[in-house]
């Protein structure tokens, strides 16, 4: 695997600049967005699809990379979204100790559910892991210790926030946090993928037993790379707390990861960008489809087809099985070309590890 | 005391729940390997089926009792079709690719429960049953609905008769054999596939059951009325052992239990200790209770 510079061509950099320049943009995209690029509304349209893209991104490090299907993710984008919401808003602490409080409670979270659960394999372990997850949203919508507003979430208190945070016309800096954390990511993960330790994560993937056999341990870097996609979807987390100006019980929910999960299928677990076009893409549709549906076109239609049309999680529900069924490498699968890292994505390999220890405890 | 026996019986009643969910799960998890997302579904429109019967079958806002059994058999019906449909349709022609079958459970559970809200509006629906079903008996001083007990009996009978059907019947013994090696069974000449089916079938079956009586248990149902329960079902599923009837019996028992009395000091007491539970397990017995022989 050679460590070539993930922009290997001018589109990634032609289309990373448009990105970066889009605040300044104010032309009209007919259909796709509503008004001039950059209004607010689609400034946060774009900046909640990038932190969703660095969730997706660091769900693949794991399902893609490692082979480790987790249904525990939305656990650690919800600790990032929750834990600083809490400290701003109960303990009225200033941002940046309100930040370091959400990553680091993240990363022990991450540390321990990971040091636990990945004591078991497979499907033991989806299902472990999905059942922490619940722990976390039982807490979070049960209102324990009157901390988490329940099932009517909490507000973003702006009063510990800097100015250049707060409010919508100051969109376009929260757009370019989001931006920049997208692309530090993406080069972190890109790192990690070709370093050394990414060659032991596909080889994981690839097969378990082997490497154990090369003499390296496959729990610590199971657990590393736990650790590291934990840690970096609670980053996420804490980037869509200000964008959301506040925390909902649907970040923390198993249809959070469900939606995770049907990023990486839609963009292709099988590269670093993959995903992120997943999440932009599911973003953008959940988005619109509800816009939509409350149109007059939808409604005149006959109502066997304007029901379904009102239901975004029914069309990705189906959207999910269509892709699964016919299109199994998504969008990296089907643009792939030079940036794609690796060839056979996900064939048999994670089928192999989940059935190879699918039947319970080595 | 009334209230050890009130909350005793209850949880009885969840864990019979719990278990006609679960029994399903394990069975399909045992034979074929598959994770089935899609389970909470089959119970989701078991419920739906079985409201959409007594509605349409009694007196409006009331529920009679020959509607309440039609009900039961529509339920059960409509689970056995659709798990058949989603093993024939989706699952088969994934045969070779185990994590995408995995996935397409995911979607089709997904799909199927929001198709219920697409129907039938996502609204909670009321669900009527029959008066003395509602009504309650006084047992050691404890006011306890009827419903909970034909639940319990429901998932006794249910029990029995598995048991029965893995250790007497031919199928049963393909079920079995299957869950140990099935290319060897398929070996040997037998039909495996045509068991992958069945066994989906009776899974989505006893799920369909299970919705029915769960809308009795808790007296409204919505869309994600399924998906909620296969949390659970998921945890007794481990718990017991994969692949392990009895197991899931055992679990579903434990996890009723531990959820009732847990839920009666606060509200989310009962949800934790579930989850300190599983983990417990999985440290000490990471097979599952009764799943360690495999």
């Amino acid at each position: 695997m050679s460590k070539r510079f993930p922009v290997s061509s001018l589109l990634p950099v032609a289309v990373l600049l448009l990105l970066l320049l889009v605040p300044w943009l104010s032309i009209h995209v007919p259909v796709v967005f509503n008004g001039p690029l950059n209004t607010p509304g689609n400034l946060q349209l774009l900046a909640v699809g990038f932190t969703l893209g660095i969730a997706a991104l660091s769900y693949n490090l794991l399902f893609g990379y490692t082979g480790v299907l987790s249904f525990g993710h939305a656990l650690f984008f919800g600790a990032g979204v929750y834990l600083p919401a809490i400290a701003l808003r109960h303990w009225e602490w200033t941002v940046g100790p309100s930040l370091l409080f959400g990553l680091a409670g993240g990363i022990l979270l991450a540390v321990a559910v990971g040091a636990l659960s990945l004591r078991t394999h497979g499907v033991y372990f989806a299902m472990v892991t999905l059942a922490f997850a619940q722990a976390g949203a039982v807490i979070v919508g049960k209102n324990v210790g009157d901390l988490t507003g329940g099932e009517e979430g909490l507000s973003l208190r702006t009063r510990g926030l800097p100015d250049w945070m707060v409010g919508v016309v100051n969109t376009d800096k929260l757009y370019w946090l989001a931006l920049s954390m997208l692309i530090v990511v993406y080069l972190l993960a890109w790192r990690l993928t070709t370093s050394p330790m990414g060659q032991i994560w596909k080889g994981i993937r690839e097969n378990e037993q082997r490497i154990e056999m090369l003499g390296v341990r496959p729990y610590v870097f199971k657990l590393l790379a736990f650790v590291i996609s934990s840690s970096l979807a609670t980053l996420g987390g804490t980037i869509y707390l200000f964008l959301a100006s506040g925390a909902t019980p649907r970040v923390v929910s198993a249809n959070f990861t469900v939606t995770l999960l049907l990023m990486v299928i839609i963009g292709g677990s099988g590269s670093l960008w993959g995903p992120i076009a997943g999440a932009l893409l599911y973003h953008y549709l959940d988005v619109r489809l509800t816009d939509w549906a409350a149109s007059d076109v939808v409604a005149d239609l006959p109502v066997v087809l304007s029901r379904p049309l009102r239901d975004p999680l029914f069309i990705f529900g189906t959207i999910f099985i269509l892709l699964v069924m016919f299109f199994p490498r998504g969008l990296a699968g089907a643009f792939g070309g030079r940036s794609r890292p690796f060839r056979h994505v996900l064939g048999g390999a994670v089928a192999r590890s989940v059935t190879a220890h699918g039947k319970g405890p080595e | 005391m009334s209230t050890f026996v009130l909350l005793t019986l209850t949880g009885l009643a969840l864990a019979a729940m719990y278990f006609l969910l679960a029994a399903g799960l394990s069975l399909i998890f045992g034979l074929m390997d598959v994770l089935n997302f899609a389970h909470g579904a089959f119970f989701t429109w078991g419920a739906y089926s079985a409201w959409w019967t007594i509605d349409r079958f009694s007196p409006a806002g009331t529920g009679s009792t020959p509607a309440f059994f039609l009900a039961i058999i529509a339920a059960t019906a409509v689970g056995a079709v659709l798990a058949a449909a989603v093993e024939i349709g989706l699952i088969r022609p994934l045969y070779r690719r185990p994590i995408f079958q995995v996935l397409v459970t995911l979607g089709a559970g997904l799909a199927l429960s929001q198709l219920t809200s697409v129907i039938w509006r996502p609204d909670a629906r009321f669900f009527p049953q029959p008066g003395w079903l509602s009504d309650t008996s006084t047992i050691l001083g404890a006011r306890v609905p009827n419903n909970r007990f034909l639940l319990i009996l429901a998932a006794l009978a249910v029990l029995g008769g598995m048991l029965l059907f893995l250790s007497k019947t031919r199928y049963g013994l393909i079920v079995r054999a299957g869950a140990e090696n099935r290319e060897m069974v398929r070996a040997l000449g037998i039909d495996v596939d045509r068991a992958f089916t069945l066994v989906f079938a009776l899974g989505g079956a006893l799920a369909g059951l299970g919705g029915a009586f769960g809308a009795a248990y808790f007296g409204a149902i919505d869309p994600t009325f399924g998906s909620v329960n296969l949390i659970f079902a998921f945890i007794v599923v481990v718990i017991g052992g994969l692949g392990s009837v009895t197991g899931s019996a055992l679990a579903a028992v434990i996890i009723g239990l531990a959820q009732q009395f847990g839920n009666y000091y606060t509200s989310w007491a009962g949800d934790f200790v579930i989850v300190l539970l599983l983990a417990a397990v999985l440290l000490l017995r990471p097979g599952g209770l009764l799943g360690g022989s495999r």
